[in-house]
């Protein structure tokens, strides 16, 4: 072929030419540049416009932060310092970081107790977070709660044992009878626990001594960052399956177990958070004899799990109703019961469709801890409130302490975030 | 926690019991503990310092308080309190006494069934204007804007003002003092009220205190003192004593350094009466004999806990006025102790 046209073509390239790159205005930062930001005159305007309101921003506040004095013993002291000069006062921070992270009541030497409890957290949640990781680590995600517990709590180390003891209990009856009958399985369990707890009751102030080896700390002394991460991950992880529950009970053929879910929801739903934290706060001490109150954490527990049980049992009711009535019919074509359909076919499909929707819940549920402060609990945000805005030192200054409020919660929130994010990721099945 | 789940699902089966509840002195006695309700936060008056104790005239008054009933004056559970939850928790029980600057107003000793025991700060509603304001009397503030709490007394004393001197007002809602002075120094409004005591301590924390003056209005009496609920005679009497001790103490020149010397070897009869090394009024009030000498050896007299906590060497810096002695002009004025 390539003699047919040798006499008419006077040169023929017979290597080919190195490949060259690309012209500097159609590749790298160039070419991003004019197709990201300047790619019409609009565009181009609007990009102006955005770095200029950057640029205000940064100028107001770069300095500001980068002036900031770190050690002073009062806000008078930080002026002095400053000499008139612009610049944040994170003097604050330093000088009240346990009470920002602790509150003002726990006791100073057993600080190394929530932080333990706090490190164990992540190794305790990592199994439940990454499946991948293996199944046996899920003891020590069963073992934290009552870990944690004695961590912060202290006290008798027999009250977490009892506990546990009942759930065990609770579980090998669950086991043994679930076989013949789900109710008799579910109700007994539940019954040989309070059985267990009952017992231990009398059994726990004999066996604990005067002197317990982590000292206790009662509830009112729990406070700072430390109450909204427990509120948080303690209200997370029980309105989970509480709200899968919920949301399987609206389902339900049953019309009495369907009418105790819509009206707990409908009530729930329709009732403000804030409403439901006075009643825990001052209404249920009404009902309770004076020296026989229940613990305020744990009343503060049950409302906002109750509350964000709600919102998640309709998220997940969405994604049961997105599930097409063939995989139904499906489970019951392989002879599978309701719990094992339910195990095995719909709540995994139902779930993965609800994961934004859960995230979303979770996300809010953890920033609405902050919401204890109106009750005089001092989380982050009532101590900043409360103590440290009250005390003679520190009054005048907000944007510091509300930024560090700011940062912390943005910290936890973004990373929930991206973990779901990469949650929807890896459980992605669908042929996109 | 458990335990306690344990002890609620108990106490609603007992809740007819309970109703009949003991008296509560024997509350408090068989707790070990006051349960005291004080505010969130009010320098001066209760907040928590750096260490996390509570410091205060009224946390100096349950620490009497604990003191008297309970021979510790550390023996006390400081309950805060916002002005919202304040007469529910007491009225719950869940706190035996509440110190928490409360006003003492008519409906809320009678139609809220509480029993205020005294008076341990005498106040009044102020206004604080900046200076470049130009203003000089409050009836100047005609259309002004003004920063007010919410679900206090000042938010009503300051409606009353403005319509008995027929001059309009805008109100800026605040929850807290802290934040009222944020709004107030962002221009949020142009003038702050709260009772002066607040507005004086709160202007000494300013940048430029120099720059904001307080307008010589007092547009209210803000008695502020202990209350109690109503119903429990016996208890109500200690808290009531109490204070009374206090005060006094100061007026007989009884202090927190001389109080054993005076007990020992007092001549005159009513200090004596008062430490208990004559007569029986402490176990007239259920108490032991030396009830009062606990309570100002710990705390010191009314006196000594104003000047350690708001008195003018303190940043708060309030002159004694309206709560000195009466035989200094003032209003504070104990019945005898006979």
């Amino acid at each position: 072929m390539s003699d047919t046209h040798a006499h008419s073509v006077a040169f023929v390239r017979t290597e080919t030419i190195p490949q060259a790159a690309a012209p500097a205005n159609a590749s790298g930062p160039v070419k991003w540049a004019r197709d990201n930001l300047f790619a019409t005159p609009a565009n181009a305007f609007l990009t102006v416009a955005a770095i200029y309101v950057i640029y205000l921003i940064l100028a107001a506040s770069l300095p500001w932060i980068l002036n900031g004095v770190w050690n002073a013993s009062s806000l008078a002291e930080c002026r002095e310092i400053l000499q008139g000069t612009s610049g944040a006062c994170f003097a604050v921070l330093t000088e009240r970081w346990p009470q920002l992270l602790f509150g003002f009541t726990y006791p100073a030497t057993e600080y190394w107790r929530p932080v333990l409890a706090f490190v164990l957290m992540f190794a305790a949640i990592a199994p439940v977070l990454f499946f991948d990781l293996p199944r046996k680590l899920l003891i020590i995600t069963a073992l934290f709660p009552f870990v944690a517990y004695w961590l912060i709590w202290g006290g008798s180390i027999w009250i977490p044992i009892f506990a546990l003891v009942g759930f065990v209990a609770g579980y090998f009856v669950y086991a043994r009878f679930v076989t013949k009958s789900f109710a008799a399985g579910f109700f007994g369990g539940i019954a040989a626990a309070a059985v267990v707890w009952v017992i231990s009751g009398y059994i726990v102030p004999v066996l604990t001594p005067e002197e317990t080896f982590l000292s206790a700390v009662p509830s009112r002394d729990l406070g700072g960052y430390m109450l909204n991460l427990m509120l948080g991950l303690t209200c997370v992880s029980l309105s989970l399956p509480l709200g899968i529950a919920l949301a399987l009970g609206r389902q339900s053929s049953m019309p009495l177990i369907k009418w105790i879910c819509v009206i707990f929801i409908e009530f729930i739903r329709g009732v403000p958070l804030i409403t439901l934290l006075f009643v825990a706060s001052v209404m249920l001490s009404y009902f309770f004899p004076p020296e026989a109150t229940v613990d305020l954490f744990l009343r503060v527990v049950i409302m906002i799990t109750m509350f964000s049980s709600a919102y998640i049992a309709e998220v997940i009711r969405g994604g049961l109703a997105a599930l097409p009535k063939g995989q139904y019919e499906a489970a019951d074509s392989l002879g599978l019961d309701y719990p094992q359909a339910m195990r095995l076919i719909i709540l995994p499909q139902a779930l993965k469709i609800s994961i934004p929707g859960i995230v979303n819940i979770a996300v809010g549920l953890f920033k609405d801890t902050t919401l204890v402060s109106v009750i005089s609990m001092f989380d982050i945000i009532g101590m900043i409130r409360g103590p440290i805005l009250a005390s003679q030192d520190w009054n005048g200054l907000y944007w510091e302490l509300f930024l560090f409020a700011c940062t912390v919660f943005f910290v936890v929130c973004y990373g929930i975030s991206q973990y779901s994010q990469w949650l929807e990721r890896r459980l992605a099945t669908d042929h996109r | 926690m458990n335990k306690s789940v344990l002890f609620g699902a108990l106490a609603i089966a007992g809740v007819a019991a309970g109703a009949a509840a003991a008296g509560t002195l024997d509350d408090v006695k068989a707790r070990g503990k006051l349960n005291c309700g004080v505010t969130t936060g009010l320098a001066g008056f209760a907040a928590p310092d750096a260490t996390g104790e509570w410091k205060g005239i009224d946390a100096a008054f349950c620490r009497a308080v604990a003191a008297a009933v309970l021979g510790d004056a550390t023996a006390v559970e400081f309950i805060p309190t916002t002005g919202k939850t304040r007469f529910t928790a007491l009225a719950s029980g869940e706190i035996d006494l509440l110190a928490r600057n409360t006003t003492w107003t008519l409906s809320r000793d009678v139609d809220l069934k509480f029993d205020f025991l005294g008076v341990n700060y005498y106040d009044g509603q102020g206004f604080m204007v900046p200076k470049s304001l130009g203003v000089s009397s409050a009836r100047d503030l005609d259309g002004a804007t003004v920063c007010v709490q919410t679900g206090t007394t000042t938010e009503l004393n300051l409606a009353d003002f403005f319509r008995s001197n027929n001059i309009s007002y805008q109100p800026v809602p605040i929850e807290t003092n802290a934040e009222g002075a944020q709004q107030y120094l962002a221009g949020a409004c142009d003038t702050y009220t709260t009772d002066a005591s607040g507005l004086a301590s709160t202007r000494a924390t300013f940048e430029n205190p120099g720059d904001h003056t307080l307008l010589p209005e007092i547009i209210s009496k803000e008695p502020l003192g202990p209350l109690v609920r109503h119903g429990d005679n016996e208890w109500g009497d200690i808290v009531r004593w109490t204070l009374n001790a206090l005060i006094t103490a100061e007026e007989l020149g009884v202090t927190s350094a001389n109080v054993a010397e005076m007990a020992s070897g007092a001549e005159n009869p009513e200090i004596a009466r008062l430490l208990g090394t004559e007569g029986t009024l402490g176990e007239m009030l259920g108490l032991d004999a030396d009830w009062a000498m606990r309570a100002i050896a710990t705390q010191g007299n009314y006196g000594e806990i104003f000047a350690r906590n708001i008195g003018e060497d303190t940043p708060v810096g309030l002159a004694r006025g309206l709560n000195a002695q009466w035989t200094d002009g003032g209003l504070l004025y104990s019945p005898p102790f006979r």
